[in-house]
């Protein structure tokens, strides 16, 4: 810390608690949803003639929540606790940073009703209503609240708000996380305003879909990954007690991701109308990824050497671990998936859904949840209620997490071959069936270990001890 | 390099910037020439299944048609129905292009290409990005006015193992037991099926794909 007179403290810990209760809210909320959308795939679904539960909406709140309820909480809860002990600054606004959390959990409950209530926006995983009309930008128009203009201006507010301590930081060369958060707030700001508002009032068709498939995958690439890596790189060395094993390979890692990230977007459109330059390009820039991957991945892996016990002794450590081998996987099947000769087959099938899931939940997802439970103890000031809950939350996870990717993925080949063997499109759906099934019993899985956890956070804020759990003998 | 100045400019501002010249500019330059159609345009060509479902639901198209048929109630179901399709998330199980792999050109109908994408109903574009039911951009005269009114009700009624929602909502009142088969489509009904029906009618004419074929081999 420096010396000067800090008149308040470092981090507002009451905020970082805050954040991971209402990231943590929503993400129950998105998989009781993901759930129940998945029961309609067995013709079961227990609301078929509710409007307002009708089983395309739920999965608008499925993805939705799990975007800007979980995510944008969960991965901010992390910022708001490393940015000020990064660089030895608080964040620029005190009372105002709760009105931005709070406006925030606002936007979230007017996107989930919004959606609800039959005002989606056409753009994936930006269904975030708009409030006015395509075609007539105008006041008389405006049949919901403009959810998207507001996030804009929040998330002006949010940058402004984070960027001071970096700015003002005294030491001249930032640390590697910093990078991350620096471009990642600047990147997510300029993401939403293009996918939100050019597909919607300016470019539509192909034009439209080139931008729609650069929303869809920066969303993921330039605000969630950012985020999270950030994190990673503070929390991984941290907890292990020891640097980071190359500052060269971070570098590397940095800029390759920030140059051929914004790149990839329009491979969620291959063999579509969109001009093919932009395809091949879109093509070869995500195998290039692949490749920063790796070197990211090598350096946390050569960081982890010698301290192997870590994966059995810390939690933390073994959710963010396990995250990092799924992002591996994740990226490597991404860059066999993208070519042009895989896509024949496995797009528009299940294959992308496991491949989303896997991104989502089991490296960003398991990153968020390891964070909690490294932070949880220490901002309620409470030894874990019982930490063997915490032990089966990682394993029914990660479990439930193997098996939904796996089944997902098989049922794509499946779906994809009939396809285009031209059997008849009900054949297609009668195989998929018990791929179904084991869908929503592994989604069943992760739902439980979730609530499991919710329990076990909820008993420690109360500074409960579980009567179950005997705490192993110490060694001397 | 490890400057905040350096890393907001270059990788935050620039690099998307690069981006967005490369991957969104390059394309909408490319595809400028192609005219856009508007929605007025678009609602001239009244559809014939348009011109049909107002005289099998005479009182409804009536409360909410008053114009009758014609180009304006056209343009405005075709909007109405376009919004029910984005608002009831058709759009995440059913695509809108063809592409020239897969056999998808038998199967569906001619490969898509980018001027029929260049409307007002594809402002936001609508293309998908996930097959549970089958593609739609060529679904125009595929299946009936009738096939469609019975669909929405319950879809498992027409195809038993469907996966696709009902939608109770798009109905006027539900069928009576006295008339099990009366069902009366309200505004939205109306408006799902017409864009519905909408899709590929640009298309000079009706292609030649497996649906027809094994309709053929049926009868």
């Amino acid at each position: 810390m420096s010396s000067q007179a800090v008149t308040r403290p470092l981090v507002d810990e009451g905020l970082v608690k805050a954040m991971i209760v209402a990231a943590m809210a929503w993400f129950l909320l998105a998989i009781v949803a993901g759930l129940l959308f998945s029961l309609q795939f067995l013709q079961h679904y227990p609301f078929p003639t509710i409007e307002w539960l009708s089983p395309g909406r739920v999965r608008f709140v499925h993805t939705n929540m799990i975007a800007y309820g979980f995510l944008v909480n969960g991965l901010l809860a992390g910022v708001t606790w490393a940015i000020p002990r990064l660089t030895g600054r608080p964040l620029l606004f005190k009372r105002f940073s709760w009105v931005l959390f709070w406006a925030w959990q606002v936007l979230v409950v007017l996107t989930f009703t919004g959606l609800l209530t039959g005002h989606a926006q056409g753009v994936e995983w930006g269904e975030t209503p708009t409030g006015f009309r395509p075609g007539a930008f105008n006041l008389k128009d405006m049949n919901w609240a403009p959810v998207d203009i507001l996030v804009v201006i929040a998330f002006i507010f949010v940058s402004i708000n984070y960027y001071t301590p970096v700015i003002l930081s005294k030491s001249k060369a930032m640390y590697v996380s910093l990078w991350y958060f620096s471009a990642g707030f600047v990147w997510t700001a300029l993401t939403y305003v293009m996918g939100n508002f050019f597909p919607e009032y300016f470019l539509p068709g192909a034009a439209g879909a080139a931008v729609t498939g650069l929303f869809i995958h920066d969303l993921v690439g330039l605000f969630v990954t950012p985020m999270g890596w950030g994190l990673m790189y503070y929390f991984v060395p941290l907890i292990l007690k020891k640097p980071i094993w190359s500052h060269g390979l971070s570098l590397i890692g940095f800029w390759a991701l920030a140059f051929f990230y914004p790149l990839n977007g329009v491979h969620h459109f291959l063999w579509s109308p969109i001009p093919m330059y932009a395809q091949y390009g879109a093509v070869i820039s995500t195998i290039a990824v692949e490749v920063v991957v790796t070197t990211v991945v090598v350096n946390f892996f050569a960081t982890i050497v010698g301290s192997g016990e870590a994966l059995r002794d810390s939690l933390p450590i073994r959710w963010f671990y396990t995250g990092m081998i799924f992002y591996f996987t994740t990226c490597l099947q991404c860059a066999v998936q993208v070519t042009l000769t895989v896509q024949k087959i496995i797009h528009f099938s299940d294959w992308v859904v496991g491949h989303s899931h896997l991104v989502m939940f089991g490296v960003f997802g398991f990153w968020v949840l390891g964070m909690m439970v490294h932070l949880w103890p220490k901002l309620t000031g409470n030894a874990w209620y019982n930490p063997r809950l915490n032990h089966w939350h990682f394993w029914l996870s990660a479990v439930g997490m193997f098996i939904m990717f796996w089944d997902l993925i098989i049922a794509g080949l499946v779906q994809g071959y009939e396809w285009q063997a031209l059997a008849p499109w009900e054949q297609s759906i009668i195989s998929s069936a018990p791929f179904w099934m084991v869908r929503t019993l592994s989604g069943t899985m992760i739902v439980v270990a979730q609530f499991i956890f919710a329990y076990n956070m909820w008993m420690t804020a109360r500074g409960a001890r579980s009567r179950l759990y005997v705490a192993a003998p110490q060694p001397a | 390099m490890e400057r905040f100045s350096t890393v907001f400019l270059v990788a935050g501002v620039a690099f998307f910037g690069f981006s967005i010249f490369v991957m969104a500019w390059l394309p909408f330059e490319n595809m400028r020439d192609i005219p856009h159609q508007s929605l007025t345009h678009l609602g001239q060509k009244v559809s014939p299944e348009f011109a049909q479902l107002a005289k099998m639901f005479p009182d409804s198209f009536k409360k909410y048609y008053p114009a009758g048929v014609t180009p304006t109630s056209y343009a405005k179901a075709l909007r109405l129905g376009r919004d029910t399709y984005i608002a009831e998330a058709c759009w995440h199980c059913h695509s809108q292009y063809v592409r020239p792999v897969s056999n998808e050109s038998i199967r569906f109908g001619p490969v898509s290409v980018a001027a029929e994408y260049s409307n007002d109903l594809q402002l936001p574009q609508l293309f998908g990005t996930r097959r549970v039911g089958p593609d739609l951009i060529r679904e125009h005269g595929k299946h009936t006015n009738d096939w469609h009114v019975a669909h929405f009700w319950n879809p498992p009624d027409v195809v038993p193992v469907s996966v696709m929602p009902r939608y109770p909502w798009f109905y006027e009142a539900a069928p009576t037991e006295a008339e099990p088969d009366r069902y009366v489509l309200n505004e939205r009904g109306i408006a799902i099926v017409t864009y519905v029906q909408w899709l590929g009618s640009w298309l000079e004419e009706y292609p030649a794909t497996l649906y027809n074929l094994n309709a053929e081999g049926a009868r």
